[in-house]
């Protein structure tokens, strides 16, 4: 296994002002000095978007009190994001298919579905309060 | 960075969207659209030749606009995706409900 080349570690405060600047900062932590492409870089950005959005909105609930906790690891081969809430967890097997027809209009759930297919792994906690999602460099 | 509207000569709004269109400024883009509604217009092309990334709140947010305007008996229309943003319409099937082309001066040619 080749050790973490980088690794970033922050507490985002629970506002969704906060989350394309924080999706800026790990991205060019994670990217930077390295030969990533642009199809890398648009998978993660989106990726880290929607699952800090998710913890913002559904784990804490806009919460002032409480924040996201991100952990990035840059690996030749892969990059790794965890991205923690203090919310009660959800179970992303009850989330529905947003491209059933009978959601495709729908005006939203389409997060973790586009997260399934932009990264390459995708775990939760057993709470369901923490996301960790691998890339893999191609 | 931000999002910008500009009329075309033939009377379509046209919305520009630098950066990013996402949970924190979508309801930027509603306001805009909804109140060029309100003003009566009923055109409207959203370029994104200039976004970065679109999050599925985003992606919410032209579903819902698209609803209001056809609703209204307008049209919306998307211009400017590049590769990566216009996977994002076809992984989740939205590219089936929009009209979707390359640059603007094709999406306004017969509107």
């Amino acid at each position: 296994m080749h050790p973490a080349e980088v690794r970033v570690q922050l507490k985002m405060p629970s506002e969704v002002a906060c989350i394309e600047q924080t999706v800026s900062l790990v991205a060019r932590h994670c990217l930077s000095g390295t030969a990533a492409n642009e199809s890398l870089r648009f998978r993660l950005q989106v990726a880290l978007a929607e699952a800090l959005a998710n913890a913002v909105v559904c784990g804490n609930q806009e919460d002032p009190a409480k924040s996201v906790q991100v952990d990035a690891e840059l690996r030749i081969d892969r990059i790794t994001v965890q991205v923690t809430d203090e919310g009660d967890g959800f179970d992303p097997e009850q989330v529905p298919e947003p491209v059933l027809p009978e959601h495709i209009a729908d005006t939203c759930g389409r997060g973790l579905f586009l997260i399934r297919k932009l990264v390459d792994d995708v775990h939760f906690n057993e709470q369901g309060n923490s996301i960790c999602m691998t890339l893999r460099r191609r | 960075m931000g999002i910008h509207q500009t009329k075309d000569a033939g009377g379509a709004v046209v919305v520009r969207v630098d950066g990013q269109l996402i949970v924190g400024n979508r309801q930027e883009l509603k306001d805009l659209i909804n109140g060029a509604l309100d003003s009566g217009e009923r055109k409207f092309l959203i370029d994104f030749a200039r976004t970065g990334y679109i999050d599925s709140s985003g992606l919410g947010a032209l579903v819902s606009l698209s609803k209001r305007v056809r609703e209204l008996g307008g049209e919306l229309r998307l211009s400017g995706l590049n590769e990566d943003l216009r996977s994002l319409f076809e992984l989740t099937k939205l590219d089936t409900l929009f009209a979707i082309a390359d640059t603007p001066e094709q999406a306004l040619a017969n509107f």
